[in-house]
């Protein structure tokens, strides 16, 4: 009786519609596979490239899930965030290829790309957080939100005021170019290489500095519950102002990766990254940050697959420009069936 | 409440006199009857004769507009930027290379009784959207570089009357293309990217058409979306086919994209790249790098020889200083030419200097415009719009010298 009180026709549809589309989704696989069109050396080029794709995602993800988790706050400035550090680690990392000194120290040269871009994004997100959100703590929840849109647009014309709006060329760094040949046919792009273990060395430190630091663990009684936290002697603002910056570095780093893989930087070129980091951390489970690892790489690998595979089979043409609508349909699909997401939001039962 | 009433009434009575009295001064001076169908423009003695850019002039296209821009300032200044006595006035919109931007402009220029015509667009996305709008409104657009077939195909309702165009129109620029691949480099198989921009989408069509015609094989036809950064995927997709050949007539970004990414996938390492004029661009040789190496871009091309093309590239580098930074300028210079005179010719002066300019017979003049000597060749254009001559393309080859930043490249091949 109980369970027939429950019984209700929008999840009957629901369910429906997603074990159509599973179904379509694994006839589509079956075909194109059975096609044979596809070598395994190309399967696995593509994988990688969504697995390089996916790590920069879930290194953007990382952010918009770290203030989510302790502010319960959608920082919709994060992909300006991100692009702000990627256009000015542009600007030294084209004075450094003019000036000859890349050519010479490879190694010191990037390291310095990322120091800029990193420390960049962290200035501006403390500013930000300061300025923009700080002010308005106590308000509304859809207050916050409208401010970081607005936020959004403002950093975006900013830089479209200050450095215009053509597209610029980021210089080819000789170093990281070229491929390293594994076993067989088999090979893998060094940027690609490099991104996938920068973006995994970034993730593990952050994971340590969560779990076993003092600011870490700060952070996390924050997120359990602002007040308590602040009588137990912790200070609030502090905390939250450090989780901006942390998340801001990373997303940085994410800028200069980004521009390592696609050599192109505009004003603009944070919204994509930004929306698809977003979708990355409610995929995973927002306020989680290895749910928004997960969901990064997740939406990489299907973005990259997805199209060849699903559709490619069922005789679809050109299943690129498809490859937005699978990656969302899938983010539809996971959360009807897990409405937190994959990993489930790790939020505090008493929300602020 | 009375008062407010009142109040509101005053308003209304004194916005009423100030539109009766602009309404008497223009009606006043003017004792030539318009009969044109679709109206005339009344220019007041003094007043400037108004004619308009739809370019995109910002973002990542904007190589295109500043190029027909300069050209169109060129043409104006020539005649010491006057016409009949009156000064021209140049004013513009931002097309921005999208349909969105083609609408938005389509409805502010449209909306100003003012303009006489319109020298736009660059993008065949914005013709597609803003010629609706600017052939309702009677005036007349002259693109210097939409090459969208269906523009100007009078079966298909992206044609409107109006409409003009000095740049080549795709269905020759896909057959030049496919003719140059089959021919001169014997390529045998080939694959083709676009972008689902009604330019993009019609001329790979029209090229991969004309290639399996000719007895090539066509191993796939992908797409992108504009916004794309990563092309490693359907690179690869495209891989799986093994072409010799991969044909991409996008725009910047995603063309430098595909172009720097295609030499970093397996089996792609040897592929011949090939683009169309919207990646003719002085900015994408550099943006790409390394992989722009030896690829070839169909565009427009302008002898060099020509002396009148030097005394305009002369004029370009005292006004704006440089070289132009796309194709298109010689195709823009002539377009303002035409528009310019056929003003000329149509208008009926006054006793005083009012101009009156009858919109149906400055489009009547355009549509009979016969063996017009531009910088593009001997233009003439036919019932459904089309003003190109053919000869004014050609087949590039980028070298190293071109992404150290020299351009334009030198021609390779020409019909």
């Amino acid at each position: 009786m109980q369970s027939l009180k429950r019984f209700n026709w929008t999840d009957v549809f629901m369910w429906v519609v997603g074990a159509a589309l599973l179904i379509l989704t694994i006839i589509g696989s079956y075909l194109t596979l059975q096609q044979g069109k596809y070598t395994t050396v190309q399967w696995f080029d593509l994988a990688v490239f969504g697995l390089a794709q996916g790590s920069v995602y879930a290194l953007i993800a990382l952010g918009y899930t770290l203030v989510y988790g302790i502010l319960r706050m959608i920082n919709f400035a994060h992909g300006e965030i991100f692009m702000s550090g990627a256009y000015l680690g542009y600007f030294v990392a084209t004075s450094m290829q003019r000036s000859g000194f890349m050519q010479e120290n490879p190694l010191l040269g990037i390291a310095l790309i990322f120091l800029t871009a990193m420390t960049t994004s962290a200035i501006l997100a403390a500013i930000l957080e300061r300025i923009a959100y700080r002010p308005l703590r106590g308000a509304p929840r859809l207050v916050p939100l409208i401010t970081a849109i607005g936020a959004s647009f403002f950093l975006q014309y900013v830089f479209r005021g200050l450095f215009g709006t053509q597209n610029r060329a980021y210089p080819e760094i000789a170093y990281i170019q070229g491929a390293i040949p594994l076993f067989g046919n088999f090979q893998i792009q060094k940027i690609q290489l490099i991104v996938i273990i920068a973006a995994a060395v970034m993730m593990a430190a952050l994971a340590f500095f969560v779990q076993y630091t003092k600011t870490g663990k700060a952070m996390r009684a924050v997120s359990e519950d602002k007040s308590v936290a602040a009588l137990m002697g912790i200070d609030v603002d502090k905390i939250i102002t450090r989780t901006f910056v942390i998340g801001a570095a990373l997303a940085g780093a994410a800028g200069v990766l980004y521009c390592f893989m696609f050599r192109i930087v505009t004003f603009y070129m944070g919204f994509i990254p930004g929306l698809k980091a977003f979708t990355s951390a409610v995929l995973g489970g927002i306020g989680n940050p290895p749910g928004a690892m997960l969901g990064g790489l997740f939406l990489g690998i299907f973005e990259s697959l997805g199209p060849t595979l699903f559709l490619d089979g069922l005789g679809i043409p050109a299943p690129y420009q498809l490859k937005d609508v699978i990656a969302f349909t899938m983010l539809v699909m996971i959360l009807i069936f897990r409405p937190t997401g994959i990993l489930g939001e790790r939020l505090s039962k008493t929300k602020a | 409440m009375n008062k407010r009433l009142i109040a509101l009434f005053s308003v209304l009575v004194i916005a009423s006199m100030a539109l009766a009295a602009c309404g008497g001064a223009g009606g006043g001076a003017a004792a030539y009857e318009c009969t044109d169908a679709i109206g005339c423009v009344t220019v007041a003695p003094g007043d400037p004769i108004h004619i308009a850019y739809a370019l995109t002039v910002s973002g990542p296209t904007s190589s295109l507009g500043e190029d027909s821009r300069g050209a169109i300032e060129i043409a104006i200044a020539d005649r010491g930027g006057e016409l009949l006595g009156h000064p021209i006035e140049l004013s513009g919109e931002d097309t921005l290379c999208s349909a969105e931007g083609g609408q938005a402009a389509g409805t502010k220029l449209s909306a100003d009784a003012t303009i006489v015509g319109v020298i736009g667009t660059n993008c065949s996305s914005e013709a597609r959207s803003a010629m609706p709008l600017i052939s309702q409104a009677g005036m007349v657009m002259i693109s210097p570089s939409n090459t969208n077939p269906d523009l100007t195909n009078p079966d298909h309702p992206d044609s409107h009357p109006g409409y003009f165009r000095t740049a080549h129109n795709d269905l020759f620029q896909g057959r030049v293309a496919a003719e140059f691949a089959y021919n001169e480099l014997g390529v045998r198989s080939v694959a083709t990217i676009h972008d689902g921009s009604p330019y993009a989408e019609s001329l790979q069509a029209v090229f991969a058409e004309v290639f399996a015609e000719l007895g090539g094989t066509v191993t796939a036809q992908e797409a992108i979306n504009v916004g794309d950064t990563d092309m490693g995927p359907v690179l690869t997709t495209i891989a799986a086919g093994s072409p010799e050949l991969i044909y991409f007539p996008i725009f910047e970004p995603e063309g430098n994209l595909i172009a720097s990414k295609s030499k970093e996938v397996s089996g792609l390492e040897d592929v011949i790249l090939m683009a169309a004029d919207g990646l003719f661009a002085d900015t994408m040789p550099e943006a790409t790098g390394s992989a722009a190496v030896g690829m070839y871009l169909s565009g427009p091309y302008v002898d060099v020889n020509n002396a009148a093309y030097g005394e305009f590239l002369q004029k370009w580098a005292d006004q704006i200083g440089g070289v132009p930074p796309s194709g298109f300028h010689a195709h823009a210079y002539d377009a303002t030419n035409m528009l310019l005179n056929a003003i000329e010719a149509v208008a009926v002066v006054g006793e005083d200097g009012t101009v009156n300019i009858p919109r149906q017979a400055l489009r009547d003049a355009l549509y009979g415009l016969s063996g017009y000597a531009g910088l593009t060749g001997n233009l003439t254009c036919d019932a459904n719009g089309d003003c190109a001559t053919g000869e004014a393309l050609g087949v590039f080859q980028l070298s190293q010298a071109e992404v150290d930043g020299a351009w334009p490249p030198p021609v390779f091949w020409q019909p």
